[in-house]
C-alpha cells in the first residue's frame, strides 16, 4: 500500500473513511459500498453500481429520457424526435450533445432543432394523445423530408397513461408505413439514464428492425461491411474513427447514432461485424443483432495510439489477410503523427495525475490515451455503469486507483481536495467547482467545445487540449485556500 | 356573517352521496344559508338536482376549449339553482384517458383564486366514491373542507369504504386540520342497520349524525331532477333532510380526528351483530358446494 500512498499523497482507504464520516450512519453504510481502492489482480472493482442514488446527495446522474432522447435517438439526424410532455425536458436538451452531423438543418436534418408537445394543464387532465396526433400532422406538413418520427416520453406520459403506441400505429398507417417510434423513456423509470439507453435500444428493435420489410430493403451488402455502434460523433468522433476503418479496407455502412440516419439503422443487420465503442449504451442492440441476424460484435477503443493499434488489429482479425495487411499499413502510416504528438506533449505532461468521473464508457476508455502521454489516472468512476463495466475497468486501472460509483458532489470535491490531481475530467456541472479550487479541468462528455478525441487525428487534439488545460499560465496566478505556501 | 363552513361528502360509489348532499344543502338553503356546491366528479352530476339539469359547462371542459383555466371567468362556470344555490362542476376527462385527479386540483385552485367562495356560508364538495389518488384527496387537504361527512349504510363494503376514508382523513388531520364531521347512514334496510352504524361511528371515534330512512319519494324527485325539498316540501322525507341539515349546522367545530380500525376489527364488529357468522378458518375460500 505504501507505493499507493506515495503515488496519491494520501492513503485512499483512510480518505474514503474520512469522507464517509460526513454522512448519517445509514447513508455512510450505503455509500461505502460504492467506494473502493482497486487492488492489482482482482477481476472486479468491488463496488455496487446501477442502484438508486441516495436522497439528499448531489448525484451527477441523468434520467431515462436523457438516455433515450439525448443519447441514443437524438443524433439520428433525418428523424424528428418529439420531446413529449411539458416543455422543460425538451428545452434543456435542445441543440444536442454536440453530435455533429452533415445535412441541412430544418430541411433534411433536424439534430439541433427541438420539437416538443409543450404540455399544458388541459393535456394532463384530458390526455395528450390528440395533441400528439396534431403534432405529427404538422411535422409532416412543415418538414416533409423527415424520414421518421420518434416520440420521447417525459414523465407525465406514463403517469396519465396516454396510449402513444396507438397514436404511433395510427399515424404510421395514415402516412403509408412511415417509421413512427413510441419510446417509453419516462424519466422516473430506473435509477439513471442507463435504463433509457436500454429502452431506446428495444424501441429500435421493435419499431425499426421488426418493421423493416427485408424484401423491400434493397441494400446490397459487401464482405467488408461494418457498422460503428455506440459512437455519438461528439465533436466529430465517429468521423475520425470511420477514416481508420475505411483505410483498413472496410466499408462503414452505419453510424449508431452520431451523424446516423434511419436507413443506416435499417441496414445494420446486413453488416458482417458490429464494432462497439460505447458498450454501456448499445450492448443491448448488439447482442440482439448477434442472436437474431448472426452479426458478431466486438468492443474497441479508439482513444490513444496504444489502444487504437490494439483495437484495429482486433477488428481486422474478423476479416481476411488483405484487411490485416492494410491494417498494419494504417498503423505504420500514423506512427510518425503519434510519435510527433507524444514527443511534443509527453515532456510537458509526464507524471501528471488525473481523476475522472464520466458516464458509462470513458471512465475506462480514455485511461490508455492519458498513459500514452505519460500521465496516470489515479481515480475514476461511472455515473451509470453496471457491474460488467466495472469488471472491464480492471484491465485499465492500476493498483491503488480510487474507484467511486455514482459519486456525490461532496465526495468528489473531498477526494480531489485530498489527492490534488493535476487534472480532473468530468462534466459541465463539475467543471466550475474544480476550476474554482484551482484544479485544471476538461469536460469529458462534450470535449469542452473541442474534439474529436477518437482516432489518431483525435489523439493529437486530445493531447493539445490536456496540455492547454494543465499548463495554462493562469494556474500560477491563483492560489487555493488550502495551499500550504 | 359567520365564518365560512367548508364541508365535503365522501362515501362508497353509489351510496347516495350526491342525493343526500343536495337534499341536505337544499334544506340548509331553506334555513337561509348561502351555499356553493363544488362537484368533484368527472361525471359532473353532483348538482343535477339543484339545477334540474346536468351541468354542461364544467370548469375543465371550458378551460380546454378556451386554452387554459386562466382564460376563464368565474361567471362562465358558476350556475345558480334552487334557492340561489351556486353550483360548479369540475368535470374531467372521459373514462380511460388523462388525469381526472389533476383536474380536481386545477378546478379547486381556480375557484379559490377567483373568489368563488366570497359571500357564501357553506362550500360543499361532492367527491367521487373512490379516492383513487391525491387529486381526489384535494378537498380534504389544507385550507379546504374542515368537516367530512361520510355517507354509508349497513352494507359491509359501505362500512369498509367509510373506514378507508377515515384513514385518509387521519392522514391529513394533523397537517391540515380536517376533521370527521360524522357518519350519515342512508338506509338500505339491512339487518340491525342503525345499531351497526352507531357501533361503527363509535369505533371510528365519531357519531352517527343522522339515520336517513329509505323512502321511494327520493326516487320520484330524482326522476324530475329535483330534491325532495323542492318536489315535496311537506313530505316526511323532506323533514328528515331538514333534521339532517340542522344537525350539520349545529355540528360546527365538533368534528373529531377519526380512529380507523383494522379489517379484522371490522369483521369482528359484523360478527358481534350476528351479520357475519364466526367461520371455521378451514372453510375460507371454499365454495358452498365444497364445504
Amino acid at each position: 500500500m505504501s507505493a499507493v500512498v506515495d503515488r496519491l499523497g494520501v492513503d485512499p482507504k483512510e480518505l474514503i473513511d474520512e469522507v464517509l464520516k460526513a454522512y448519517p450512519e445509514k447513508s455512510a453504510k450505503r455509500r461505502a459500498k460504492h467506494l473502493n481502492v482497486h487492488e492489482e489482480g482482482k477481476t472486479d472493482c468491488d463496488v455496487k453500481s446501477n442502484i438508486k442514488s441516495l436522497p439528499g446527495v448531489m448525484t451527477i446522474r441523468g434520467c431515462a429520457y436523457a438516455g433515450s432522447k439525448g443519447v441514443v435517438w437524438g443524433p439520428i439526424k433525418d428523424m424528428i424526435h418529439i420531446s413529449h410532455g411539458p416543455v422543460g425536458c425538451g428545452q434543456y436538451s435542445w441543440a444536442s450533445r454536440r453530435n455533429y452531423y452533415i445535412g441541412t438543418t430544418g430541411i433534411d436534418s433536424y439534430g439541433t432543432m427541438q420539437f416538443t408537445s409543450d404540455f399544458q394543464e388541459k393535456d394532463i387532465v384530458f390526455g395528450g394523445d390528440k395533441k400528439l396526433e396534431k403534432i405529427i400532422d404538422e411535422i409532416q406538413v412543415l418538414f416533409p423530408l423527415n424520414k421518421g418520427i420518434s416520440i420521447q416520453s417525459e414523465c407525465p406520459i406514463g403517469l396519465i397513461g396516454d396510449d402513444i403506441e396507438a397514436v404511433a400505429k395510427k399515424k404510421a398507417k395514415e402516412y403509408e408505413g412511415k417509421t413512427i417510434v413510441p419510446v417509453r423513456c419516462e424519466g422516473f423509470r430506473g435509477v439513471s439514464q442507463s435504463l433509457g439507453h436500454h429502452i431506446a435500444n428495444d424501441a429500435i428493435r421493435d419499431f425499426v428492425f421488426d418493421k423493416t420489410d427485408p424484401d423491400k430493403n434493397k441494400f446490397e451488402s459487401s464482405p467488408y461491411d461494418v457498422a460503428i455502434i455506440g459512437d455519438y460523433n461528439i465533436g466529430g468522433d465517429a468521423w475520425s474513427s470511420r477514416i481508420l476503418l475505411e483505410e483498413m479496407g472496410l466499408r462503414v455502412i452505419a453510424q449508431w447514432s452520431g451523424d446516423g440516419s434511419i436507413a443506416e439503422l435499417e441496414n445494420t443487420p446486413k453488416a458482417k461485424l458490429n464494432v462497439l465503442h460505447c458498450y454501456r449504451s448499445m450492448n443491448y442492440i448488439s447482442r440482439h443483432m448477434e442472436e437474431k441476424y448472426g452479426v458478431p460484435w466486438v468492443e474497441y477503443n479508439f482513444f490513444g495510439p496504444s489502444k487504437i493499434e490494439e483495437s484495429l488489429r482486433k477488428i481486422a482479425s474478423f476479416f481476411d489477410d488483405s484487411i490485416k495487411e492494410k491494417t498494419e499499413q494504417v498503423i505504420a502510416k500514423y506512427k510518425k503523427l503519434t510519435d510527433d504528438v507524444i514527443a511534443k506533449y509527453k515532456p510537458r505532461l509526464q507524471g501528471k495525475k488525473v481523476m475522472l468521473f464520466v458516464g458509462g464508457l470513458r471512465p475506462r476508455h480514455v485511461i490508455g490515451a492519458y498513459e500514452d502521454l505519460g500521465m496516470e489516472v489515479v481515480g475514476t468512476g461511472y455515473e451509470f455503469g453496471h457491474n460488467d463495466d466495472y469488471q472491464r475497468t480492471t484491465h485499465y486501472v492500476k493498483d491503488g486507483t480510487l474507484i467511486y460509483d455514482d459519486v456525490t458532489g461532496y465526495e468528489f470535491e473531498k477526494f480531489v481536495e485530498a489527492i490534488q490531481p493535476d487534472l480532473v475530467g468530468s462534466g459541465i456541472k463539475e467543471k466550475y467547482v474544480f476550476q474554482k479550487m484551482g484544479v485544471p479541468f476538461r469536460q469529458m462528455h462534450s470535449w469542452d467545445y473541442s474534439g474529436p478525441y477518437h482516432g489518431y487525428d483525435g489523439f493529437a487534439i486530445f493531447a493539445r487540449d490536456m496540455d492547454m488545460a494543465i499548463n495554462s499560465p493562469v494556474w500560477s496566478l491563483t492560489k487555493a485556500p488550502w495551499a500550504k505556501k | 356573517m359567520a365564518a365560512l363552513r367548508q364541508i365535503a361528502f365522501y362515501g362508497k360509489g353509489g351510496i347516495g352521496k350526491s342525493t343526500t348532499s343536495q337534499n341536505t344543502l337544499a334544506a340548509l338553503a331553506e334555513m337561509g344559508q348561502k351555499i356553493l356546491i363544488v362537484g368533484c366528479d368527472p361525471k359532473a352530476d353532483s348538482t343535477r338536482l339543484i339545477l334540474h339539469a346536468k351541468a354542461q359547462d364544467t370548469v375543465l371542459s371550458l378551460a380546454a376549449e378556451a386554452g387554459s383555466v386562466e382564460d376563464l371567468e368565474i361567471e362562465d362556470v358558476m350556475k345558480i339553482g334552487y334557492r340561489d344555490i351556486r353550483c360548479v362542476e369540475s368535470g374531467g376527462p372521459e373514462p380511460g384517458v388523462g388525469c381526472a385527479g389533476r383536474g380536481v386540483i386545477t378546478s379547486i385552485n381556480f375557484l379559490e383564486e377567483n373568489g368563488a367562495y366570497d359571500g357564501v356560508d357553506y362550500v360543499s364538495y361532492d367527491v367521487l366514491g373512490d379516492v383513487v389518488c391525491g387529486g381526489f384527496a384535494m378537498p380534504i387537504r389544507e385550507n379546504k373542507a374542515q368537516e367530512i361527512y361520510i355517507v354509508m349504510s349497513g352494507e359491509m363494503m359501505a362500512m369498509y369504504a367509510a373506514n378507508n376514508i377515515s384513514k385518509g382523513i387521519l392522514k391529513y388531520a394533523n397537517s391540515g386540520g380536517v376533521r370527521l364531521g360524522g357518519l350519515v347512514c342512508n338506509e338500505r334496510q339491512t339487518d340491525k342497520e342503525l345499531e351497526l352504524a352507531e357501533a361503527l361511528a363509535g369505533k371510528l371515534g365519531t357519531k352517527l349524525i343522522h339515520f336517513v330512512p329509505r323512502d321511494n319519494i327520493v326516487q320520484h324527485a330524482e326522476l324530475r331532477r329535483m330534491t325532495v325539498l323542492e318536489y315535496a316540501p311537506d313530505s316526511k322525507q323532506a323533514g328528515e333532510y331538514r333534521t339532517l341539515a340542522q344537525k350539520v349546522h349545529a355540528n360546527a367545530g365538533n368534528g373529531t380526528i377519526p380512529t380507523p380500525i383494522t379489517m379484522d376489527e371490522l369483521e369482528d364488529l359484523l360478527m358481534d351483530f350476528g351479520i357475519m357468522k364466526k367461520e371455521d378458518e378451514s372453510v375460507i375460500g371454499k365454495a358452498a358446494n365444497v364445504a
